[in-house]
């Protein structure tokens, strides 16, 4: 592995200088994710920031009718956090079911996050509960955020510092997990707001996205036999070496129906 | 750069270049070459031990991360006078150990599991070893082992 300088400053103001005034700096969250792309030699930063050391990045809380979780919260915190388990249950098991208990014990909300991979589960969350993505610079409507294949809204050098849920009345996240890496090949978060229902899904496709047609049926009826007929198009949706875009759309629509039972 | 840490009760001082990684600090540098390398690619769990108590996969973590921090390897994991660990027992009890080399990190991961789910079944401890991989692949023991110690862990 190429060596790089390291830093750990402990503010988000001290961070955000090294990223402006070096080369090449990378964050370094959890690590999960970067780490082994630094080990292949796909990322060769001449500087990493390691946001381990700022405080305020770290822990849950309560505001108002939202839940803000820091972006250098572990999978595990989120998981076991009494807080989110009694504000949105369905965020503290989506964070349960990633990766293993060593990955949760390092991977962090806000690297997941930033990393975008198509088949990460906190997407589907962070769409599927109208989260806000918030940086050290502005905040970021979910429904924005996720643009591409590993790309995301953030600029060069942007930190996120949190993301804040809505509370909704009623939520599920339902994934079908690659049994080899742990991944998602599809996973679905339905969340019911009262006066509106959003389905996200992660996995099928090159960024998280909703389903409109299934958001309107299970508004005008929440029940999983309102969503017979609507899986979405195969033609959209990614085939790789574990799926064909068919199987995922299947998969969709299957997950999509069972996250509903659960909470109907 | 220059980090301190304590590593199974020690206060160790090194100096480390930022890119060495806490699984070769250990092995490389201290010479405690209990925590074994298997994927190098966060995938078998071979490298596992306790960072600040949790378990983490030494082998995705730079040293220099853990500075300040303390790091308990399979090498501490048994008490000063030689007592194992009743996850260590256990294996030797349930022969949940054939060539040995996904060893420390099962016993690590397993002694992880115990302190946060006592009295866990052996469908929970599979599900929780979904990041250790045994190439012999004598989990039946492993599994029964950490079930075993998880359930003394429940009673005592
Ligand atoms: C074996 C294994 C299994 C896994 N299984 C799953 C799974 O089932 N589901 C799943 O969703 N994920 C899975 N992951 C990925 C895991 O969740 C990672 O923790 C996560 O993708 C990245 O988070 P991190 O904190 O480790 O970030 P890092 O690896 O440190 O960083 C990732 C990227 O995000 C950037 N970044 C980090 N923090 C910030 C920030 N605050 N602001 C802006 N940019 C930032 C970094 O610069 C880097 O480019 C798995 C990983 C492993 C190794
Ligand atoms: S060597 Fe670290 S997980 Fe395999
Ligand atoms: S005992 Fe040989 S790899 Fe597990």
């Amino acid at each position: 592995m190429r060596n790089f300088d390291y830093h750990r400053p402990t503010d988000i103001a001290a961070a955000a200088r090294v990223l402006a005034e070096r080369e090449d700096a990378k964050l370094l969250a959890g690590g999960m994710t970067l780490i082994p792309t630094l080990k292949q030699r796909l990322a060769t930063p001449t500087d990493l920031v390691d946001l381990g050391r700022i405080a305020a990045l770290k822990g849950v809380r309560r505001e108002g009718n939202g839940l803000v979780i820091g972006a250098m919260t572990c999978h595990a915190d989120v998981a076991t956090s009494p807080v989110v388990r009694e504000a949105i249950p369905a965020l503290a098991s989506l964070a349960g079911q990633i990766g293993d208990p060593a990955v949760r014990h390092r991977g962090t909300i806000g690297g997941s996050v930033a990393n975008a991979d198509p088949a990460a589960d906190y997407p589907a969350g962070v769409v599927g509960l109208d989260a806000t993505v918030i940086t050290d610079r502005r905040e970021i409507g979910a429904d924005d955020f996720f643009t591409g294949l590993f790309e995301t809204a953030l600029e060069p050098g942007e930190i996120i510092t949190a993301i804040r849920f809505l509370l909704p009345k009623r939520a599920a996240y339902q994934k079908f997990r690659h049994p080899a890496s742990g991944y998602a090949v599809a996973g679905v978060m339905v969340a019911d707001f009262g006066d509106a229902v959003r389905v996200a899904v992660t996995g099928a496709g090159p960024s998280a996205f909703r389903l409109d047609a299934m958001e309107k049926a299970l508004g005008a009826s929440f029940t999983p036999g309102a969503l017979e007929g609507l899986n979405p198009d195969a033609l959209e949706l990614l085939t790789d070496m574990h799926a064909s875009a068919e199987y995922r759309a299947h998969l969709v629509g299957v997950l999509a129906r069972r996250a509903v039972a659960a909470i109907a | 750069m220059n980090i301190t840490l304590t590593v199974n009760g020690q206060s160790i001082a090194r100096d480390v270049e930022p890119n060495v990684l806490l699984a070769d600090f250990l092995r490389d540098h201290l010479r405690l070459t209990g925590t074994h390398v298997g994927c190098d690619t966060t995938q078998c769990g071979c490298c596992i031990v306790h960072l600040d108590g949790k378990a983490v996969k030494s082998c995705t973590i730079f040293a220099v991360q853990a500075d300040g921090s303390s790091v308990l390897t399979i090498e501490g994991l048994a008490a000063p006078d030689g007592t194992l660990h009743p996850v260590q027992a256990a294996f030797r009890e349930h022969h949940g150990l054939q060539c040995g080399f996904c060893t420390p990190g099962m016993v690590m991961m397993g002694a992880d599991i115990v302190r946060r789910i006592p009295g866990a079944d052996e469908q929970t401890v599979r599900h929780e070893l979904e990041g250790n991989i045994c190439r012999c692949t004598g989990y039946q023991g492993i599994v029964e082992a950490i079930v075993d110690a998880a359930s003394q862990g429940a009673r005592s």
